[in-house]
């Protein structure tokens, strides 16, 4: 079996793929609304500043991240910002 | 069989032993925890709820004794202690067999419910034996449960069902609720292979309140009809410590290699609390 490289082990893959698999579960967030999630940020963000909103990405971590939020889910966006006053006023 | 049930009134646990994906061993540590606890001079009550399913009377070796089941009596076709068979290997243990002929429409949540309100007098702890999946029959058998043991194995399909049992059952109110990781295979952990139970806890976040080995001895014990809680095998001890933990009891997980690796101790696999 260890006559060829392994890069994961199947255990890490196994995980990998819960972790991924249980945020869908328990959300029950389809990728559809997602990009709605998405949009929408963009849109209440771009009011204050420009943003790059082709590269922004959002995503969900698992109660199991050791971020805290008090053990539950958390959602994340990252978002480039091109420039900050461009909007004021 | 009088004589067992004494008029005072106790406070008994009702336990249900669920899991969602089925063959993982809701059936074998019901069995194993009912037994255990009547070895500990407790008084105990397994109701199988798997309607057209039964399987605990096999595993307890009780399946020649039935006469009256479950259904029977929400039917009303007998009284309750009609339907209890007492397990003569150990004082305090019965069972309430599930109903062969029937589906999981027989009993609804309420009347399960009413029959566990009925034994609550009697019994110290109701071992309630789930039904695999999400329905109805799930439903009625978490209905009148304190607390649930779910059973999972270090697979992806059982911890992900695992998931949404948990999700279920905090949706239904339920407050305490703890994780038996079942079949474990340390030579599989080892090899990287087989996730460890600080992976499971890590993912479901649920406490663990035991570890149970692939034991060939399971098998052995199953065929016979004889629960092997507390053999001298590594499943034996194993459910020995998960009915201490049961009843309140702190015990220490068991290391189940001896031989165990260097690294498989530096990552702490069986010293998660």
């Amino acid at each position: 079996m260890k006559l060829f490289f392994r890069r994961k082990t199947s255990c890490q893959v196994a995980k990998d793929r819960l972790k991924i698999l249980l945020i869908s579960d328990r959300l029950n967030c389809s990728p559809e609304m997602m990009e709605m999630i998405k949009r929408d940020i963009a849109k209440v963000i771009s009011k204050y500043m420009r943003i790059d909103a082709e590269h922004m990405e959002i995503q969900i971590n698992t109660k199991g991240c050791k971020q805290g939020h008090g053990g539950k889910p958390s959602l994340t966006a990252s978002i480039p910002i091109e420039a900050v006053q461009a909007k004021q006023g | 069989m009088e004589n067992q049930f004494s008029g005072e009134q106790k406070s008994s646990e009702v336990i249900v032993v669920t899991s969602g994906k089925g063959g993982v061993g809701k059936t074998t540590t019901s069995a194993n925890l009912g037994t255990g606890l009547a070895k500990l001079g407790k008084k105990v009550c397994l109701i199988d709820t798997d309607i057209g399913l039964r399987n605990l009377d096999v595993v307890m070796g009780l399946e020649n004794r039935i006469v009256y089941n479950l259904v029977d009596v929400v039917e009303g076709n007998c009284r309750v202690k009609q339907a209890l068979i007492r397990d003569k290997r150990h004082p305090g243990l019965y069972l309430m067999p599930s109903a062969q002929t029937r589906d999981k429409s027989a009993v609804t949540p309420g009347q399960m419910i009413k029959v566990i309100d009925h034994l609550r007098e009697q019994f110290d702890y109701i071992i309630l034996d789930c039904p695999a999946g999400i329905e109805q029959g799930f439903q009625t058998a978490i209905a009148g449960a304190d607390r649930a043991v779910i059973v999972t194995t270090p697979e992806v399909s059982a911890i992900r069902d695992a998931d949404r049992i948990i999700g279920l059952l905090e949706a239904n109110g339920l407050k305490q609720m703890d994780l038996l990781i079942n079949r474990l295979r340390m030579d599989l952990i080892k090899r990287g292979d087989m996730m460890s139970s600080s992976d499971v806890i890590d993912i479901l976040a649920v406490p663990l309140i035991g570890i149970v080995p692939d034991d060939e001895n399971v098998v052995v014990s199953t065929n016979q009809g004889e629960p092997l809680v507390g053999s001298a095998c590594p499943a034996g001890m194993a459910y020995s410590n998960v009915v201490q933990r049961v009843i309140g009891k702190e015990v220490p997980f068991l290391n189940f290699d001896k031989g165990i690796s260097f690294w498989t101790k530096v990552t702490g696999v069986f010293h998660k609390n």
